[in-house]
């Protein structure tokens, strides 16, 4: 099931690109967006462009990890940077982004009037699509001063990845709308019929909007539109400006997602509706998909080969791991495919089993294994009936059947080592012999693997579900790092990580 | 136990998730629970695998032991119809708000305004009573907005204080603040075990405590099983990869020998054992910067197939043994 070669989005000719200026990452919260655009704009830098990326809310860490302590509203060129390209890194100050706005539109007075001016305060910091617009505006800012050569933007971490789109418009049609132009100026109105009532509605209104609110707010409210207004054109026009620079060729969108049910479905809805828009998408980055080395090896198989050597373990505390690698074994076993692997993982087992005085023994391992298998969930407990059965009740007794597996298999083996006549050894600690910790590591390592191939067949089927949705967009995935990220040279990697067209992925 | 608990975590924890769970946790034994959302997001319907909520308290799950839990998704406009309908007796002159767009305006005009009439809302159904005398609802479970801006969003006082001065909003602030600075109210903080979640977690915690609103307990979620420990990792740093290859033979996983499928596996196994113990020493770390938040800490484990239904009714048991309800 590997990925179409068609769909695979190769991110250094895009990077490459001179015409290439912006590149907007979105995506909803949590999913690496902003690690990604700094890789991204590490990886151009590196490759030769002078970039500059703009970070909305950056965790400590990441502005660390680009060697800044603490970002800015002004861009702050990145040392360690390879090559003859350059990174600036900067955070978005929505309150010192819109004064500036002010400042550069109204002179002395009445700029201050507008930044005293209480309703803009509260709207300067914390109004619903603020943060979305202030950085829209921004990004209009470093396109205007034509300094670099791509601009890489994150985008708020909003309640949903399409509030980045709508929130500019929000603000701009809210604050040139009817309503507020009623609100600011309803002496020009009246006269015609249809105003009449318009009339009547707004005294209503405004009465009961000043009840609930204090009339304070209103005047406030007017006073700041009315300031604002005459300064410069207008809000909606400077949305639309930088909603226009967005849809234009030269700017890239990349939807940032996890492998996971919520953020690929919001991934979905975006990609919909940067289409609807006419935006520029360029193509979706899969953050933290998993893979495996050992794909072959099935989850089921994993597990059922762990409960094996929780058995064996115990009824061969000697050394008895030469005769199993007899040739005439290994070779059934290669043959073995994952669909029997029961009845062959029972026949391998066999040899092990002729010497043993129980020959029940083998036939109970292989009920057990079903039982688990069924499960699927199998191995993170023991079942019960594999000491039941088999055992001694003692040892039954002191195997739970919940809790930490590890701990729980290993007080099993232990009850289980007790019980059986081959050793005398009863209160001899399992790690002290080194045989029977290879096995019960090993056991672990197939526990660990099963885990791996569930988490990545459940990846598996969400991105199948995207693709089927959206067979026509083109994925670049980075496989899933153990830690975070502290420094360029972890950006460093995330970047190749994109840039590769290959992830560690399994093959069927 | 608080009545209202409000969840709230960074992006991508899962707090939709956990707060479900906790609403069912709640409700189990005979218990009413209302779950509520403030974020229009309806994901507690997806969760539920239900249609989209409307403005409207709806019962959508049934609590072992006979309990229920019921969902309301919050629209502030929608609330502030109910509001003003309420103190005003509007009527017919609220969709004449509505059309105009007032209600829109007014709505965002003031942000904290919004989360007034959210945050009233839930209070509200904290407080309400049947006509024997008994709550409507034994506890209220708010999907809260994430880390980042939860202590904003609750502190509803300052927010409101700087643009109504005076006026039943100001009023309806000063009463829905009574709430939830009271032990009424507990806040709790959804994290993973990942450096960037468990810090926000500890930066919410401060702002919340700053702002005095009542800090309930941390809650990790997807944890991981723990399948290897210190011991094994460092057998597995030190072990021989012939002896390896020869236990997975002998577990019937092929030939031992070089080139054997056993012994081809021995090196991609070991490796993930390394990513491992890189996770686990992570996890480690951040275990103990949350033990350091000196709260109650729960364990919510990573749900192999995925969150279903059934997955969410698993981690309601587990709330409900770890003693969260």
């Amino acid at each position: 099931m590997s990925l179409d070669p068609a769909r695979v989005l190769d991110l250094d000719p895009l990077l490459d690109d001179p015409q290439t200026r912006i590149v907007v990452c979105c995506g909803s919260g949590g999913v690496g967006k902003t690690t990604t655009a700094a890789a991204l704009g590490l990886r151009a830098a590196e490759r030769g462009r002078k970039v500059v990326v703009l970070t909305i809310d950056p965790a400590r860490r990441l502005a660390q990890s680009m060697g800044i302590d603490s970002l800015d509203n002004t861009p702050r060129r990145v040392k360690g940077v390879e090559g003859s390209g350059e990174l600036h890194a900067m955070m978005l100050d929505m309150k010192r982004t819109f004064d500036e706005v002010v400042e550069a539109h109204a002179e002395g007075d009445r700029a201050a009037a507008i930044l005293n001016n209480p309703f803009y305060q509260s709207l300067s910091a914390g109004f619903a699509g603020t943060q979305e617009y202030m950085a829209m505006e921004k990004l209009g800012q470093l396109r205007a001063r034509d300094e670099w050569d791509l601009i890489v933007v994150d985008t708020p971490p909003s309640r949903s990845a399409l509030d980045f789109l709508d929130a500019p418009k929000r603000l701009g049609s809210f604050l040139d709308g009817r309503l507020i132009r009623l609100l600011t100026a309803p002496a020009k109105l009246g006269g015609r019929a249809g105003m009449k009532f318009l009339n009547v509605g707004m005294s209503m209104m405004t009465g009961t909007l000043g009840k609930l609110l204090g009339g304070q707010l209103l005047k406030d409210v007017q006073t700041f539109v009315a300031a604002m207004d005459t300064t410069f054109g207008g809000f909606r026009t400077r949305a639309d400006a930088t909603y226009k620079l967005l849809q234009a060729p030269g700017t890239a969108f990349l939807v940032v997602a996890a492998p996971e049910r919520d953020a690929l479905r919001e991934a979905a809805y975006f990609v919909e509706r940067l289409a609807a828009e006419k935006m520029p998408f360029a193509g979706l980055v899969l953050n933290r998909v998993h893979g495996s080395g050992a794909a072959q090896l099935s989850a089921e198989r994993a597990l059922a080969a762990a409960e094996d050597l929780d058995s064996v373990e115990s009824e061969h505390p000697d050394p008895a791991a030469t005769e199993n690698a007899e040739p005439g074994t290994a070779e059934n076993a290669d043959s073995t495919t994952a669909e029997n692997a029961e009845a062959d993982t029972a026949d391998a087992a066999a040899p092990d089993d002729v010497d043993d005085p129980d020959s029940a023994t083998a036939e109970n391992l292989a009920g057990a294994r079903i039982v688990d298998q069924a499960d699927g969930k199998a191995g993170l407990r023991n079942s019960p009936g594999t000491y039941g059965s088999s055992e001694s009740p003692t040892s039954g007794a002191s195997a739970p059947d919940e809790g930490s597996p590890a701990i729980t298999d290993r007080t099993a083996g232990t009850g289980r080592t007790t019980a059986t006549d081959h050793t005398t050894a009863t209160d001899k600690p399992a790690a002290t012999d080194p045989e029977r910790s290879i096995d019960q590591l090993t056991a672990g390592l197939l526990r660990l693997h099963a885990e791996r191939m569930q988490l990545l067949s459940r990846e598996q089927r969400t991105r199948d579900r995207f693709a089927a949705r959206h067979p026509e967009v083109p994925v670049a995935e980075v496989a899933a790092l153990p830690g975070d990220v502290h420094d360029l040279a972890g950006l460093r990697d995330i970047g190749n990580r994109l840039a590769a067209h290959r992830p560690e992925l399994p093959e069927s | 136990m608080s009545r209202l608990q409000v969840v709230s975590g960074k992006g991508g924890t899962g707090k939709t998730t956990v707060a479900a769970a906790l609403a069912l946790a709640l409700a189990t034994e005979g218990k009413r629970a209302l779950l509520v959302e403030v974020e229009g997001r309806q994901g507690i319907a997806q969760l539920f695998e239900t249609e989209a909520l409307p403005y409207e308290e709806r019962k959508i799950a049934v609590a072992p032991g006979g309990g229920e839990v019921y969902a309301l998704a919050i629209d502030p406009e929608l609330a502030l119809l109910d509001y003003l309908q309420m103190f005003y007796k509007l009527g017919g002159a609220g969709r004449a708000l509505k059309k105009l767009g007032a209600i829109d305006f007014a709505t965002t005009i003031a942000p904290g305004l919004r989360d007034v009439l959210l945050t009233g809302k839930a209070c509200e159904a904290v407080r309400r009573k049947e006509k024997s005398g008994r709550f409507t609802y034994d506890y209220v479970v708010m999907d809260a907005p994430p880390t980042g801006r939860i202590t904003r969003f609750l502190n509803v006082n300052d927010e409101v204080a700087g643009l109504a001065k005076i006026g039943p909003i100001h009023n309806q602030a000063q009463a829905v603040m009574r709430v939830l600075k009271s032990p009424e109210t507990a806040v709790h903080l959804v994290t993973l075990l990942e450096e960037m979640p468990v810090q926000e977690t500890a930066d919410g915690i401060a702002e919340l405590r700053a702002a005095k609103l009542p800090v309930g307990r941390i809650i990790v979620n997807m944890v991981r099983p723990a399948l290897l420990d210190g011991v094994d990792l460092k057998l597995a740093e030190t072990a021989s990869r012939s002896a390896i290859a020869k236990s997975l033979s002998s577990a019937g996983l092929g030939g031992a020998r070089r080139g054997g499928l056993a012994e081809r596996l021995v090196d991609p196994l070991l490796q993930q054992a390394g990513e491992y113990a890189e996770r686990y020493t992570l996890e480690t770390e951040q275990r103990s910067v949350l033990a350091e938040q000196a709260l109650p800490l729960h364990e919510l484990p990573l749900l192999a197939e995925g969150m279903d239904l059934a997955g969410l009714y698993e981690l309601a048991a587990q709330l409900r043994k770890q003693g969260m309800s």
